[in-house]
Formats: structure tokens, sequence, C-alpha cells
């Protein structure tokens, strides 16, 4: 039933989509974490002069589609003479580089609320008795509370990194030659759904088990001081709605 | 400022509303065979169950929906050759509302199985107890009460869906995505456009917000908090 010469014939194909697919999972993944963390810490200000432009940001980002941010910054920003005639232009010309402005910028939204909601859940006490022993504000960020809201925010980080991983997919309409576009073009060429979006499956399930399994891995280590309590995983479905309650 | 594509661009609005509202009744019907299949099923309907949601959520939603369109138009092609009907196409909506409803559905039928689940076991007892039949203990005990639990998951579920309906502008239905790109191409400013779609999202996000917390009230009417409320 499965044509394995044609699975065979594209797997060079697949394979360097699969490259691509990490390449731009890695570096988005990377960009973002880094960007959250601050802008968290921010957003988990009491001080709404702060934390309201960052939680603007992730309300615009978080109630309007990948897809069109994609699209704004791809097809978009090219309407600005402005633009074209900076030395931006060839970085807002490249799909490689929207494509990774455009997920960061989503997954920053996400994972900014994630951590700002673990942030918060900080129990009083614990900061209050580290500031006792005369503990300094900025210790008392990077040796009390990120290391427990981290913690608290591993599962549902570890969702939003699979969901980024499958969003990586919505690159394929920007030229991006991934798995999916590998897939598309194995369909267009013999029209055989198997061998194309089937191969394309098998890829991304491995991808999802190695990510939850890495997060599981993860989530034991860091965790292992709550091992007895049940650290099960949420729906998979990124949280719109995100609960001030996370823990 | 929007050369007279304002309408237009409205008019795919309300696709994507339709496709939306429509796909998450699909949702919520497959959701609720998936979670009583899940509770009340034996091995064999358990599993398959367990199998559709697990696959379902592992994958991009983009890829599903090219399997159930492109996979539609080949089943059906089949169909009409053994019967002659020649060659039929499959209608973009359809195959957007029967994809999104189906991804979906995986979601909900995790949200409906923690809802009943979340019903006391006792009322049901109760329920058969009374001499109420099955039917009657679904409609009057289970399904009021797991409304409750479950509006949280399905404002969700919606507010991702709604969403996802971008995509549908891929298997070329003519939502508010489509449009906004023949706008764009029409005119030469795609900013103007993708950032006006964007907005439009953003309003219809919004309003289901508020909408959704509405309907959690009504539904944890007579429930006592620990809250002030």
């Amino acid at each position: 039933m499965i044509d394995w010469e044609i699975v065979v014939d594209n797997l060079p194909a697949f394979a360097s989509g699969l490259v691509n697919t990490l390449i731009l999972l890695v570096t988005v993944i990377v960009s973002g974490f880094a960007i959250s963390v601050p802008l968290a810490l921010v957003r988990a200000t009491r001080s709404p002069y702060f934390s309201g432009p960052v939680w603007l940001f992730t309300y615009v980002i978080r109630g309007t589609p990948l897809l069109v941010q994609l699209f704004v910054i791809y097809y978009g920003i090219a309407q600005f003479e402005f633009v074209r005639s900076s030395v931006l232009w060839p970085l807002f010309r490249s799909p490689w580089f929207c494509a990774w402005l455009a997920l960061t910028i989503n997954t920053v939204a996400y994972t900014t609320e994630i951590f700002a909601g673990a942030i918060r859940t900080t129990a009083p006490g614990e900061i209050e008795a580290a500031r006792s022993i005369g503990l300094s504000r900025a210790a008392v960020l990077r040796h009390v509370i990120w290391p427990s809201a981290w913690r608290r925010a591993l599962p549902q980080y570890g969702n939003e990194v699979v969901m980024m991983m499958h969003a990586t997919a919505l690159a394929s309409t920007v030229t991006i030659v991934e798995v999916m576009r590998v897939a598309r073009d194995v369909y267009t060429n013999y029209l055989v759904l198997t061998e194309s979006f089937g191969v394309a499956a098998a890829i991304y399930l491995c991808l999802t088990i190695g990510l939850t399994t890495l997060f599981r891995r993860l989530e034991k280590h860091f965790l292992r001081h709550l091992s007895r309590s049940d650290t099960s995983h949420t729906s998979g479905q990124r949280a719109e709605r995100l609960n001030p309650k996370v823990a | 400022m929007f050369q007279g594509y304002l309408p237009m661009i409205l008019e795919g609005l309300r696709v994507t509303l339709s496709v939306a509202s429509v796909s998450l009744a699909i949702a919520c019907f497959i959701g609720l065979i998936g979670a009583s299949a899940k509770v009340y099923g034996g091995r064999g309907i358990r599993l398959s169950a367990t199998a559709y949601t697990t696959v379902v959520r592992a994958l991009p939603d983009l890829l599903v929906m090219l399997v159930v369109f492109y996979g539609g138009q080949i089943l059906l092609n089949s169909i009409s050759e053994t019967y002659g009907w020649g060659y039929l196409d499959v209608d973009p909506y359809i195959a957007g509302v029967s994809t999104i409803g189906f991804v979906f559905g995986a979601y909900l039928t995790e949200t409906f199985r923690g809802a009943i689940l979340s019903v006391p076991a006792g009322q049901i007892e109760a329920g058969f107890a009374y001499g109420l039949s099955r039917s009657q203990v679904a409609f009057y005990i289970l399904l009021p009460q797991m409304i409750r639990h479950a509006v949280p998951g399905l404002t969700n579920t919606w507010l991702v869906m709604l969403k996802a309906t971008a995509l549908v502008s891929i298997i070329g239905l003519d939502d508010m995505v489509h449009r906004a790109g023949l706008a764009s191409a029409a005119t030469r400013e795609p900013f103007t456009f993708y950032a006006l779609i964007g907005l439009i999202y953003l309003a219809v996000t919004t309003v289901s917000v508020l909408l959704f917390g509405a309907v959690e009230k009504v539904s944890s009417r007579g429930v006592r908090s620990g809250g002030a409320a």
C-alpha cells in the first residue's frame, strides 16, 4: 500500500526539512526564553506603569492568529518605503528572519504570561525570609524567586515548546522548506498521502514524543523535591486565559 | 483608508465566524462522544479514543487539515469513480469545518472527560435509584453540571479555534485572511489589511472572553465559592 520507493527517494528532502524545522525551533525557543524572562519580571511587578504595557503586548499577540502575525511581518513591513530603503531591508526581505521574528514574538507573549504567573505565586514568606537575612533585591530574584517560579512554570512551558514546534509548520507559507513544505511538495509531485503527509506526521509525532520526554526528564530533575505529588501535564493546549494561580 | 475594501473584509469576517462556530459545534459533538467513549467505553473503544486524542494533539493543525482536505478529495474521487459521477471537488468550507472540528474535538474530549468525572458518582446513582432512564440521567443530571466544569476549557478551545480558522485560507476558503491577501495584492498595502484583520480578530477575542465570562457566571450560579462573590 505504501510506495516505499517514493518514501526512500524523498528521505533526503525530509531530512533537510527536519533540519530546517529544528533550526527554526531552536532559535525561536532560545531567543523567546531570553526575552521572556526579563519581560515576565516586568509583567509581575505591582506597578501598572510597568506591567501594563507588557500586558497589552501579550494581550494583542495572544488575541491574534500567528498566521496573521507572520503575514504582517513578511508581507506587511515591505509596504513602508522607509524600511525598504533602510539597512534593515535585507533582514525583512528574508523569509527566515521574518519567520523567526514572528514565531519569537508569538512565543514571547505566551511564555511571558506563563513565567509571570509563576513569579506572582511565589510565597510571600519566602521573599520576606530572604530579605530579612540580608539578601539584596537582585539576589532574592536570582536565588529565591526565579528558581521556584521556573519549577512551577515548567509543565506549562514544556507545553508551549511543543506548541511552537507545531507552529513552525506555518513557516511553510512563507517559502521556508521545512518538514511541512517538503510534505506539500511531495504531495504535489506524486499525489500520494501516506508517502507525503504520512511521513511528515511520523516526523512530527517523533518530535512531540521527544520533546515531551525531554520535559518529563526536566520536571523529574527540577521537581524531584515534589516527586510524590502529581505534576500531571496539562491538556496540551495553550492556556488562552491564564489562571493567575498556576501552582 | 481601506480604499473601499472594508465591506469585503467584513464579509470575510462572516465566513471566519461561521467556520469557527460550525467547527465548535462539530468539535463539541465529537468531544462529547469521545469523552463518553473514554469514561464509559470498553477497552477497545477507550483505546481508540485515546489514540485519537493523542495523535491529533501531537500533530500541527495545518498537517491534519491538509490530510483531511486532500484525503477527502481522494476518497470522494474514488467513490465517484465507482459510481461514475465524474470529477467531484471537495468544498473547502466543508473540508475546513470538518477538519477544525476534528482537531479540536480531541481537545474537547479531554475537557469533557474531566467535566464528566467532576460530577459526583452518587448523583448519577441517585438518578438511577429514582428510576430515571439513562438519557434522563444524562440530560437532567450529568449535562447541566458538566457545563459548569467545561466552560473554562470550552472558552480556551474557542479562542484557540477562532485563531486556527486563519489556516482555512491555505486550503482556499474565502475567509478574512484570504480576503486580506486579495485586498493587499490589489492595493499594494499588505500591512494595512493584515493589521486590520489582526485588530478584528482581537475584537472578536475580547468580546468572546466577556461573553464566556457571563456564561461561566450563569452556569456557576448556586455554587458556593470561597471568595467574596
